[in-house]
């Protein structure tokens, strides 16, 4: 009676133990968007006085001279905002990613564009495998040249891109932060795709920047800026509220 | 006694020279020492029914190739520092001459060719005086230099179509790609390489170069990566990785690189070419095209992709 008994407890709680097995596991990989997840969030600033942007000088293209008459462009090397707020500043988690996390690949496919001889955005962060467009918007020919480091998992192209033409799918295929990518028409134009794994977010005018979806956990949050390098922090996410984390780089 | 004091002082004397005559030479030449070894990985080659291996290029690159080459492939061999355009990096595995899509390695036979060919406008000589064999070794052994050969395959070579026959009317449209692709940013309006971006151009390495010149070298004007019009084809369907030269496979049908390569032949003036005749018969001048399909208002243009897939 009892070796009876007990059998049917071993298989009974196997199988409760595998059941909610089961049920956790589908909960961690169909909920990143729930409310179980968190994020984080905080400003980027800059201490001290920013570096003097240049005009650029656009008079080899017509187009783009015109275009920007009203307005002239100037480098974005280092761009701060009237907050004091500095924007293209790169966040990524760069510790403590689960695998599922890790390798989870956004649907969103977004667009890198050639506009009035810029590119707009300047700063572009992606994950790996994440698909995104190049498109040309201006009304003459730009070529697109990204020039990641050698050797690595991603590597140099370049491909013209005249007027009129339909927008290029493009992927990177490894991490990179950040990949550079220039125009020889014109050579005043400069951006970066920052290629990560991860959610990841690029600051805005005021130099704020949200991380969302990000499982409860200990992460290392890292901020990259193009001219004053990385820096990291460690932060604490739990599920529903967004943690903090501020940057404050220093101008030389 | 005095001898053998007189023997010491002479000992004493001539160390001190030796020891500062060697110090002295050691400064002309700070990098005296062992240098970290080439690890000649097993890597191999195919051309045709010839098999590279490596180990047997070692000593051939040693000889002919590293002086400007480098002994580890970095393009920082001796002669190097004299050299416009400097050698090719071969840790960096970016190539110029390729029949394979941007980004992608060139098959073993685009490096056997360029080999062979050499270089036109450049310190590259033409080793055809090497054997097959030698030269499939030496192909095997610049792969030993960038691990991008052990993981990745070459890409697949572009399709070329039959060339059409030169007609006015394909050197016509020609002009007219040349005019809407804006070629002539860069190579300006005659090919002289003197478009308004040509000043600022500088190579992946941040160097300056210039465009190409079509109208340089009379009969004998040359491209850096064969002188056939299939060679002219794959330049501009393949570009000129680690240059400012791109890839126009997304936006050029195939036949309709073959009108431009009929065009940029003409901007050789001096150059006896089928295309050139072509154009003295019609007087010298080229009529403006007249596009006998016109694609429907607002319709994007049938298939953009590249012959071997999207990249």
């Amino acid at each position: 009676m009892k070796a009876h008994y007990k059998k049917f407890a071993v298989v009974a709680c196997t199988l409760v133990i595998l059941g909610f097995g089961l049920l956790y596991s589908t909960r961690r990989t169909l909920n990143v968007s729930a409310a179980g997840t968190g994020g984080i969030t905080g400003t980027i600033k800059l201490d001290g006085t920013p570096p003097h942007q240049k005009p650029i000088d656009m008079s080899k293209e017509p187009n783009c001279a015109k275009a920007h008459a009203s307005s002239p462009v100037t480098t974005e090397t280092v761009i701060v905002g009237p907050t004091g707020g500095l924007k293209w500043v790169v966040v990524y988690i760069s510790e403590g990613l689960d695998a599922a996390t890790a390798g989870q690949v956004p649907p969103a496919k977004p667009t890198w564009d050639q506009k009035g001889c810029q590119y707009i955005p300047h700063v572009m962060a992606l994950d790996v495998n994440q698909h995104f467009e190049v498109s040309n918007s201006d009304p003459h020919s730009h070529n697109i040249h990204p020039l990641p480091k050698p050797n690595g998992a991603n590597h140099e192209w370049n491909r013209s891109q005249p007027p009129g033409t339909p927008p290029f799918d493009q992927v990177w295929a490894g991490e990179e932060i950040a990949i550079p990518v220039k125009c020889n028409i014109h050579p005043w134009m400069h951006g970066y795709m920052a290629v990560v794994k991860g959610p990841t977010a690029v600051s805005d005018d005021n130099g704020s920047y949200t991380i969302s979806n990000l499982p409860p956990g200990n992460y290392t949050v890292t901020a990259w800026q193009e001219t004053y390098g990385s820096q990291s922090q460690k932060v604490t996410v739990a599920a529903g509220k967004p943690a903090t984390a501020d940057f404050t780089y220093k101008a030389k | 006694m005095r001898v053998f004091k007189s023997i010491y002082g002479c000992a004493g004397v001539l160390s001190v020279v030796l020891a500062a005559g060697v110090t002295a030479s050691a400064q002309d030449a700070p990098d005296v020492g062992p240098k970290p070894p080439v690890v000649v990985k097993p890597m191999e080659s195919r051309i045709g029914n010839v098999t590279g291996h490596a180990a047997d290029g070692k000593s051939n690159y040693r000889r002919y190739c590293a002086g400007c080459h480098g002994d580890y492939g970095d393009s920082n061999g001796e002669n190097a520092v004299w050299l416009d355009p400097r050698p090719r990096d071969f840790t960096i595995a970016t190539f110029k001459c390729r029949s394979t899509l941007t980004g992608t390695l060139p098959t073993d036979e685009d490096l056997f060719n360029t080999i062979g060919r050499g270089i036109t406008n450049s310190n590259m000589p033409i080793w055809n005086a090497l054997s097959p064999q030698q030269r499939a070794d030496l192909v095997a052994y610049i792969k030993i230099f960038s691990p991008r050969w052990e993981k990745e395959k070459a890409g697949e070579p572009i399709k070329i179509p039959a060339e059409p026959p030169v007609t006015l009317e394909s050197i016509s449209h020609g002009k007219a790609l040349f005019t809407k692709l804006e070629c002539w940013k860069c190579h300006g309006p005659h090919g002289e390489g003197d478009g308004p971006s040509a000043a600022t151009l500088t190579d992946s390495k941040d160097l300056p170069i210039r465009p190409y010149n079509f109208a340089l070298g009379k009969n004998d004007s040359r491209f850096k990566c064969g002188n056939t019009n299939q060679d002219i084809y794959k330049i501009f369907m393949t570009g000129v990785d680690g240059t400012p030269m791109p890839s126009f496979a997304d936006v050029i049908q195939p036949n309709d690189a073959w009108d431009l390569v009929h065009f940029l032949r003409t901007l050789q003036v001096d150059r006896h070419s089928k295309e050139n005749e072509v154009l003295s018969a019609a007087h010298g001048v080229i009529p403006p095209y007249v596009d006998k399909n016109p694609p429907p208002a607002a319709a994007p243009p049938a298939d953009n992709k590249p012959p071997g897939g999207a990249n």
